[in-house]
């Protein structure tokens, strides 16, 4: 076989295999299902419920969304320079240590705004420097990113592993291993009030806002484009490669650091060694379901974030593991990347 | 199998019949026969893009035909299976050379001739069998030297010892000579010759007339995928088949003498690290003079891509001075190449010059985007962008749907076109142009040199790289042959015959060469 | 200082090394074979846990040991196939489809673990390859204890290597590899099929990675539990890296960092222990990898063609 490129892909082919690969995704829920003895209907039916069949559910959806959205952006912002960070999850953790520091120091007493934007500001940046590091060999030594920001999660996490039993060991905590938490005072506060739904969601879908204006109205976005689809062309065009890459790891790490904030700023309110259930894997999943499109990551971190939740809730109805929650979104980014592919390409013979 | 030579002399051992072969909207092979004797050397002759190298594509199983069929020996040849068209004794010998850098010549030789699940390589008989054969065809390489250290020259051998190896009896040969001297063009006739006198049958594709009368029987002519004559080499002439090949009368462009000015380039003893075989400049000193064309004569892999490099802002002289408009050059990047006003035709359009994924005004501004009017100060100006990038596709007849279209889609004259546009429209003081008609047909060919040389007119100075020496003897006012990264001394037009540039080429005649000879 | 030394004279520290570096063996040997036919596999991490999974599951179930090893082996053979269907013929993104793999190998393992052990608290325990001591060579003071008295499955990482070594550098399938890893379209002009050797070498190599995964369940813990690969696929990446794609120098580097990583644990025990945390010396094995990467960036001799797919007709 051979592949051969479409020179203009019709409409129906560009959609048709996106929504193909996520009918078959359904499938393949039904089997799951069906291997765990249950009705596939009824579970499925059972996951939308968990995740959208009541307000409290929907946003249960949008608070598990948050994080997502952030981890999504940060990796869809770095692929599209083919800068593989891996590691959203060690800049999230970043991202948490230092909200929790500033939310617990003196600075705590500031108003409400400059407090958020000094965590949140802070946060960024820790995230942002976490990420240099591997960039900063890549472009030096060419030491592949991928590996050094994987190896650097495990790092982290036994980084926060040592704060969480030292020197940020909360003296209320009775042995568990957190944090301190947050005066209410020095929390993100809720959008409406009575509705469980911080600022952060708020938040990130600026931030998707901000990435996508930087991605198409800036030198910046289209310097990173063009590094993405042809580093080799880019550099004798005269682009900065180095200094892009660089950029778009600041920008990256940044995001992924704001799930951190956001997460114990305005949900958890303390550090502790569960606060990401793999949202920085995740957000890989999240940013391919939207082909790395900015606006997109949004609707694709509440799709993704649903399936997380609805699972969680149909499992304690049913007796189907809530990994399939986690089968479901790789069969996902699986059969996405195939079904992107074929709405380019024809599959042709010889 | 009839081994009598005078009576196998009418047999056919290679027949193509109605070989049709589409890609999209395309035609690049259109129902072409064709029919090879034993001992018999055919010449496939046709410019860039006539479907001579997918046709050998096809024959050799690279691709699938969608009509037509293959016969090798009577027998039919089952599509888009290589391994078949070894089998059938058919070798070919790419124009990419198809080896693998990491192995040695003998493993190069011997891979997929032992079968996969064997548990030993057998090398100390291959390597007997292959000096043997090196020996009796006249192609030296020495079979234990990695194949990344060779030169070009030395590749080709390899490759065709692999088909040798394999007892192939029809070689198929795709522009063999593009990459060779003079002199190797004659040594690789000498052992073409040994071949079909051993019974072997030959197919030579190339678009070059001189060579094509020179080797070859009978010669078949490709023109837009369809076969448009078929004559003996001794009842034609190359002023025929040139007409026949392009269609028309093959005018070359008038190229008045040159008024040469004042240096605008100057290297003065540059020398530059080699990376791994690939030499580096060695003390190289080159002015590069306004209103003047300078050639830069060489077999590839000799140091051109340093030059370019150097010249493109993609590397620094490790030693000697860079002069660019009298000021020594102390810091140098791609970007500020192009701020000194240095036009940059790279040699590999398709990867290097354009972002396939890219459309045309993203590509037309690659290399200003960070100006006026493009963007002011970190933002785009997209409606400036498709301006400038419509003016490009006007001024320069750059055939495509709009500015809109992704630049994959062009072809590669068009693509080129672009190219030139992009850095012409600058009014550049230097332009560095590598292989500027590489792969292109003839009416771009004619186009691209038409811009080069008005751009000289107008005052710039340019620097043609080419492998193709009868482009750089048409075009070039003074050439400079390249030689394991030394530079030769600056030749004048009609100064040396191209047997004289072929020997410097082979690395003749530069001051304390003792070997030589 | 005596303490250290007593630690690197100990038969214990050094049987422990080759036992830490048993399963990275395995899974190094895969990785190898598959980034010198061209495709990096990042499923690796994931491959291991499913392998670790599948094998235990089924000695638990009743079958022997050496039947669980080649269930784990075809586990890994099977995500071994979807990753080479995903890169080789349809030439997708060899990380994306890395990482998706082993996003799924490691819920499908979880999700199978949930399915067939519901309740369980703490996962049950098999009864693990026991040490075999080699006559005689057992006896040898220090160097007996440490080489010649392992489990079978270490024995046979070491025959893997060997096997791998002499496979590549003096078969034809072995040569074939090596050149689809470095210009396919030289494979394929030789009437090699690239498509079938890659995705061989992919299948075969995630294969070898699930054996080592089965290595922490049927040899070193004797029961399966959450996160226990811990990063040591990606361990084995950097060890690729760190043996520049040689088997030999790969082996060495997996038992250089199994030595560090048993010496760390030993000096825990030790009164440093009580002054540096836990945590620090638990990351070592992993910094130790970023600078052995760093260290060998310059050296390395990558496979030309890897991460770069090949379509037939492109050229």
């Amino acid at each position: 076989m051979r592949l051969e490129p479409i020179a203009h892909p019709s409409l129906a082919r560009r959609l048709g295999f996106p929504a193909a690969a996520l009918g078959l995704t359904v499938v393949v829920a039904s089997l799951l299902a069906l291997i765990a003895g249950a009705n596939p209907f009824a579970t499925l039916g059972l996951i939308l419920k968990g995740a959208a069949g009541s307000k409290f559910a929907l946003l249960e959806t949008l608070n598990r969304a948050t994080p997502l959205i952030f981890t999504g952006l940060a990796v869809a912002v770095a692929f599209r320079a083919k800068l593989w960070n891996i590691g959203a999850e060690a800049q999230l953790y970043g991202g948490a240590i230092i909200t929790v520091v500033v939310g617990t120091s003196a600075l705590a007493a500031l108003p409400t705004l400059p407090l958020q934007f000094l965590m949140g500001f802070s946060a960024a940046l820790i995230g942002a420097l976490i990420l240099l590091g591997p960039v900063l060999l890549k472009t030096r030594f060419g030491v592949d990113e991928v590996v050094t920001t994987l190896l650097l999660n495990f790092i982290m996490l036994l980084f926060v592993s040592y704060l969480l039993e030292g020197p940020m060991k909360d003296p209320m905590g009775m042995g568990w291993p957190k944090s301190e938490a947050l005066d209410r005072s020095a929390r993100l506060p809720r959008i409406v009030d009575g509705l469980r739904l911080h600022w952060g969601f708020a938040l990130g879908i600026i931030c998707a806002f901000a990435v996508w204006i930087i991605q198409t109205r800036t030198t910046l976005g289209y310097e990173i484009r063009a590094v993405g689809l042809n580093i080799r062309a880019a550099r004798f065009a005269g682009i900065p490669v180095n200094a892009v890459l660089v950029k778009t790891a600041l920008l990256s790490g940044g995001l992924a650091a704001l799930a951190g904030f956001s997460e114990v700023s305005g949900l958890k309110g303390h550090l502790s060694l569960d606060l990401s259930p793999g949202f920085g894997y995740t957000g890989i999943i999240v940013a391919m379901l939207a082909l790395l499109h900015p606006l997109g990551v949004v609707v694709s971190a509440v799709f993704v974030a649903g399936v997380f939740v609805g699972s969680d809730s149909m499992s304690r109805a049913a007796d189907v593991p809530t990994y399939i929650a986690d089968m479901l979104m790789a069969i996902a980014l699986l059969f996405m990347v195939l079904a992107i592919l074929l709405s380019r390409v024809r599959v042709v013979r010889g | 199998m009839n081994q009598d030579k005078t009576g196998a002399q009418s047999e056919t051992v290679l027949r193509l019949n109605g070989i049709t072969k589409r890609f999209g909207a395309l035609v690049a092979n259109d129902a072409i026969s064709l029919d090879l004797r034993r001992g018999e050397v055919v010449a496939l002759l046709g410019e860039n893009g006539a479907g001579k190298t997918t046709l050998m594509n096809i024959l050799f199983g690279h691709y699938v035909a969608d009509a037509g069929h293959v016969e090798a020996f009577g027998e039919p040849l089952p599509p888009g299976q290589p391994r078949a068209a070894l089998e059938a004794g058919i070798g070919m010998v790419h124009q990419h050379f198809t080896l693998a850098d990491n192995l040695t010549v003998t493993e190069n030789i011997l891979l997929g001739t032992v079968p996969l699940w064997r548990m030993g390589l057998g090398l100390g008989q291959a390597k007997a069998r292959i000096a043997q054969l090196s020996k009796d065809f006249g192609l030296s390489v020495h079979p234990d030297a990695k194949v990344g250290t060779l030169t070009v020259g030395e590749r080709q051998r390899v490759e065709i010892l692999k088909a040798l190896y394999r007892d192939a009896k029809i070689l198929i040969l795709d522009e063999p000579t593009a990459v060779l001297t003079p002199q190797e063009t004659d040594a690789l006739f000498e052992t073409l010759r040994k071949a079909v006198a051993l019974g072997l049958s030959i197919v030579f594709i190339s678009h070059k007339l001189h060579e094509v009368t020179a080797i070859a029987d009978r010669c078949v002519v490709l023109r837009h995928g369809k076969v448009v004559g078929e004559v003996n080499t001794a009842d034609t002439d190359r002023h025929a088949l040139a007409s026949l090949m392009v269609g028309a009368e093959i005018t070359p462009p008038e190229v008045s003498p040159a008024t040469p000015g004042r240096a605008l380039l100057q290297l003065r003893d540059v020398s530059t690290p080699s990376e791994g075989a690939v030499p580096g400049l060695d003390h190289v000193t080159l002015d590069l003079k306004a209103g003047q064309i300078t050639g830069l004569a060489g077999v590839s892999g000799n140091g051109q891509a340093a030059l370019s490099d150097l010249i493109s802002g993609l590397r620094m002289p490790q030693n000697g001075a860079m002069i660019i408009g009298g000021a020594d050059q102390a810091t140098w990047s791609p970007r500020l190449a192009v701020h000194a006003g240095i036009a940059r035709i790279p040699e590999d359009r398709h990867h290097t010059g354009t972002i396939a994924d890219f459309d045309l005004t993203e590509n037309t501004i690659l290399e200003t985007y960070m100006d006026p009017p493009v963007s002011h100060a970190g933002w785009m100006n997209w409606s400036a962008a498709e301006n400038m990038a419509q003016e490009v596709i006007d001024a320069y007849d750059v055939r495509c749907p709009g500015p809109s279209t992704r630049i994959r889609l062009l072809s590669g004259g068009n693509m080129q076109k672009l190219i030139l546009g992009r850095v012409l429209e600058r009014n550049p003081k230097v332009i560095l142009a590598n292989q500027p008609v590489r792969g292109l047909d003839i009416g771009a060919i004619t186009y691209v040199h038409n811009r080069l040389l008005a751009a000289r007119d107008a005052g710039a100075a340019v620097l043609l790289i080419s492998e193709d020496l009868d482009e750089i003897i048409q075009l070039s006012d003074v050439i400079h042959v390249i030689s394991e990264g030394r530079l030769s001394p600056e030749f004048p037009r009609g100064a040396k015959t191209p047997a004289e540039l072929g020997l410097w080429m082979a690395g003749q005649g530069f001051d304390g060469d003792a070997h030589a000879a | 200082m005596m303490e250290v030394l007593d630690i690197l004279l100990s038969a214990s520290f050094w049987a422990a090394a080759v036992r830490i570096a048993s399963p990275l063996i395995f899974a190094t040997m895969g990785e190898i074979i598959c980034e010198r036919a061209g495709v990096l596999n990042l499923g690796i991490e994931g491959i291991m846990v499913i392998g670790a999974f599948a094998g235990w599951m089924a000695v638990y179930q009743g079958a022997p040991l050496w039947s669980g090893v080649a269930v784990a082996m075809l586990a890994g053979m099977l995500f071994g196939l979807l990753h080479a269907t995903l890169t080789v013929p349809f030439g997708l993104s060899q990380h994306v489809v890395g990482l998706g793999v082993t996003l799924l190998a490691t819920s499908t393992s979880y999700y199978a673990y949930r399915l067939i052990l519901p309740e369980v608290s703490s996962p049950p325990k098999i009864e693990p390859f026991q040490p075999f001591e080699i006559p005689i060579l057992a006896d040898i003071p220090i160097i007996g204890e440490a080489l010649f008295a392992q489990t079978p499955l270490t024995y046979a990482a070491f025959g893997l290597a060997a096997l791998v070594a002499f496979a590549l550098y003096r078969t034809p399938l072995g040569l074939a590899l090596r050149s689809v890893g470095e210009n396919p379209a030289a494979a394929e002009a030789q009437g090699l099929s690239v498509t079938g050797l890659r995705m061989g070498a992919v299948i075969v190599g995630s294969g070898f990675m699930a054996v080592g995964g089965s290595f922490l369940t049927l040899s070193a813990f004797s029961s399966f539990f959450f996160e226990m690969v811990n990063g040591r696929g990606w361990i084995c990446i950097a060890l690729v890296v760190f043996g520049m794609w040689q088997p030999g120098k790969a082996v060495l580097g997996a038992l250089l960092y199994a030595a560090f990583d048993a010496f760390q644990i030993r000096l825990q025990q030790l009164p440093i222990g009580n002054v540096v945390p836990y945590q620090f010396f638990l990351m070592m094995p992993y910094i130790l990898s970023i600078a052995a990467l760093i260290a060998m960036s310059r050296r390395a001799e990558v496979p030309a063609a890897l991460m770069v797919p090949f379509n037939r007709g492109d050229r």
